[in-house]
């Protein structure tokens, strides 16, 4: 235990920390920056309980079913925040995403998934992702000019209308593909896992799947574009603009519907993108996966308060990290503690972690 | 009389009160009135949903909370009555038993959930009670060895409620709708043979018994609601809906007001789930719990409109009749269909719930009021074209044609 104590990375010890006391340190941590310390607590209290090259695992694939989740849950926090519209159909992007890059992957490309090579399967994958992207984004843009734009400002109307939404697009991914199963197999060169050689200390001989590896890259290098986007580009300044008031960049000139539509056809290509990602994950596809998924992506943007794009990263990565906690302590509770998280905190912090908005 | 028993509340609309009392009729005559069982549980499920929406209208209609959490209690009640018997054998102090534990964590729970919308607003209560649905619903699935997961649980109904129950030693008289009415329509010169046809011996059993006990239930809990949002309760509640900062103003603790009205549809759904597992004799996640029955819910009180407690009657009685027979209607147009690559899938008879999704979204936009709703805006119309409406300030409004 000793040695796993020292070994562990504070993740967020700064210099201030030598300055002023721990427990000061502490609590400033606690009410200014909720999601660090809430991410430091999960982190350190499952070491406390699982020993650590598991945990090491447990860990790295959170952290991958967080970037998954975090593709899939941006786009409903986004437009919440920006157009307070709450689209409960996103979970139907989700599987819309997941069958149209599946499609891609295993009856338009199937050849180039066979082969080990990675450069052969990134031939297959790439065109998923992006058909994924793509059909979901175009289904996006409909959906958006049919169903929601004469519904906007009155969330009743747009629960109703979403949830009728979602049935029909989950119907209509019944007609096209069939009501079904469709299984989906992992392109070769990320089907395997990779070994930690034995040498190396501390992390020697833990197993990584290959695919979570790429889950974590591609989920990292989406938040840091989005960051980017959002932090130094005139349309993010627009988007964080708008999400504070809406009214005020109407005022300035700008067509603030425009880049509603924007933002919910990107969020919806990014539904796509994580689905497809959750499906080869998963390896099967089924219509209702978008909705079972649902449950967390809602979790997530209500625990990093609605329409925070950093807020729902770190819910992500947190409901991500707790469903593979909880679920090596005790598979059955995984759902119901992560549902707990959500309840928890929002007894601690209503608006969420990192709220951008009054609600 | 009757002005007491409806609370005042009256259809208010001719064809809504032609509506109604078909339903109705349908209804309280109904073992008499239909042969084969498929009609039998048609019925009963009807008369289970009605209690179901018209509680879920109390939350959606009356004071504008969306809840997800409805099905959770209407399995509360349903796992509650089921467990109790499976533990303590088929009598009727397990089904006491059981409805009353059910009874106390729906109480519970909503209190809990309610006590959480005081900290939240409406829209995350939404949200919230979703999550926790799907919680409780992964929860019954994992707990396998006390609810039988997946598989579900047999209910084991006392004699007296289950078909070997015979009270009546004869056999009863009964005439059977469809073939009566087919007959009228397709040889009306024939009325002796027609009415032979429809005669058939109905034999009273306990199912009929619980199908009556049923029917009371569902008929008084309906009325009691009915009071309920015509007394001074139920206008506050109205209120609510439509400014809930000027409610607060007058000086109404509104949250005390949402969280009873959320408790109060909870026990309803939860002895609606009781009486669900008594007549269906048979509970699973599927049948109580599953998301796709709190969306179906959600449709049935919609379309038979929201705020008018008629409207669970006709959403549940459309809504049901469509799930159960609109395959049929699909299955037969889809034998001229058969062969047209997209079109046959998209009328194929298991694709009905997408018909009934467009059919919903259209609702939502063109007839937000719901079926109830439009027949009333309806009647009122045709009440100001005949008369003109009187001046002042109680005049109705008048509506535009």
């Amino acid at each position: 235990m000793s040695e796993e104590t020292t070994a562990m990375p504070m993740s967020d010890s700064g210099s201030e920390s030598r300055r002023r006391s721990p427990v000061e340190w502490l609590k400033d941590l606690r009410d200014n920056r909720a999601h660090l310390f809430l991410l430091g607590f999960m982190l350190l209290a499952s070491l406390a309980v699982i020993d650590f090259r598991t945990w090491l695992v447990l860990t790295i694939s959170g952290v991958a079913m967080g970037a998954m989740l975090f593709l899939m849950a941006s786009g409903m926090t986004l437009t919440f925040g920006l157009m307070s519209v709450l689209n409960l159909a996103h979970g139907a992007f989700i599987s819309l995403g997941a069958f149209a890059g599946g499609t891609v992957l295993a009856f338009w490309l199937d050849g180039f998934t066979d082969a080990p090579s990675l450069l052969t399967n990134l031939v297959a994958i790439v065109p998923a992702l992006l058909f994924a992207a793509l059909v979901a984004g175009v289904v996006g843009l409909v959906f958006e000019k049919l169903v929601i734009k004469p519904v906007y400002g009155d969330h009743l109307k747009q629960i109703l209308v979403t949830v009728g939404g979602s049935i029909i697009l989950m119907q209509l991914i019944e007609v096209i593909w069939g009501p079904n199963e469709i299984p989906v197999t992992r392109p070769e060169s990320l089907s395997g896992a990779f070994f930690v050689p034995e040498f190396l200390p501390l992390i020697g001989g833990i197993v990584l799947e290959k695919y979570r590896l790429l889950a974590v890259v591609l989920g990292l290098a989406i938040y840091a574009a989005m960051l980017w986007v959002i932090d130094r580009t005139r349309i993010g300044i627009l988007i964080r603009a708008g999400v504070e008031s809406r009214e005020m960049v109407e005022i300035q000139g700008y067509r603030i519907h425009l880049l509603f539509l924007g933002v919910f056809v990107a969020g919806s290509a990014l539904a796509g993108l994580g689905g497809v990602m959750w499906g080869m994950y998963k390896e099967l596809l089924t219509p209702h996966m978008g909705d079972e998924m649902m449950i967390s992506v809602i979790v997530v943007i209500i625990l990093g308060g609605l329409g925070s794009i950093r807020g729902c990263f770190y819910g992500a990565l947190l409901v991500g990290l707790i469903n593979l906690y909880i679920g090596f302590v005790e598979p059955r509770l995984a759902a119901v503690a992560t549902v707990g998280l959500m309840v928890g905190v929002l007894m601690w912090r209503p608006q969420g972690l990192i709220p951008v908005i009054k609600i | 009389m009757l002005n007491r028993v409806l609370s005042g509340d009256y259809p208010r609309s001719r064809p809504l009160t032609a509506l109604l009392l078909i339903i109705v009729t349908c209804l309280v005559l109904g073992p008499f009135l239909f042969d084969g069982i498929r009609a039998f549980t048609t019925l009963a499920m009807i008369c289970v949903f009605i209690m179901v929406v018209a509680a879920y209208d109390l939350m959606l209609g009356y004071t504008h909370i969306v809840s997800f959490a409805h099905t959770m209690f209407f399995g509360i009640g349903a796992y509650g009555v089921a467990m109790a018997i499976e533990g303590m054998g088929d009598s009727f102090g397990a089904i006491g038993v059981g409805l009353v534990g059910a009874l106390v964590v729906s109480f519970l729970l909503s209190l809990l959930l309610g006590l959480l919308s005081l900290r939240v607003k409406a829209i995350f209560f939404a949200l919230v009670t979703l999550a926790v649905a799907f919680a409780f619903l992964s929860l019954v699935t994992q707990l396998y060895h006390i609810t039988g997961g997946e598989d579900g649980m047999r209910v084991r109904v006392p004699r007296e409620l289950g078909p070997a129950f015979r009270p009546f030693e004869e056999p009863l008289p009964g005439i059977d709708l469809p073939t009566l009415l087919k007959g009228l329509l397709t040889q009306p010169w024939n009325l002796g043979q027609v009415w032979q046809d429809s005669l058939f011996e109905m034999r009273f059993n306990g199912r009929n018994v619980m199908y009556y006990v049923l029917v009371v239930m569902a008929a008084g809990v309906f009325l009691f609601l009915l009071r309920l949002v015509n007394s001074p309760f139920g206008r506050v509640l109205q209120a609510i809906r439509e400014n809930e900062f000027r409610a607060e103003a007058l000086g109404y603790r509104t949250v005390i007001y949402r969280t009873a009205v959320v408790i109060l549809a909870a026990l309803v759904a939860t002895l609606a789930g009781a009486a669900f597992a008594l007549i269906n004799r048979y509970v699973n996640p599927e049948n109580t719990l599953n998301f796709e029955l709190m969306v179906f819910i959600l449709l049935m009180c919609v379309i038979g409109g929201m705020g008018t407690l008629y409207g669970a009657i006709v959403g549940s009685t459309l809504f049901i009749l469509a799930q159960n027979y609109l395959q049929d209607l699909l299955g037969w147009v889809g034998q001229y269909t058969a062969g047209i690559p997209l079109v046959e899938n998209l009328l194929g008879e298991d694709h009905w719930l997408l018909w009934f999704g467009v059919l919903f979204v259209l609702s939502v936009y063109f007839f937000p009021a719901g079926v109830v709703g439009q027949l009333r805006i309806w009647s009122l119309r045709r009440r100001n074209r005949q008369s003109p409406p009187p001046s002042g300030p109680d005049a109705e409004p008048v509506a535009q044609v």
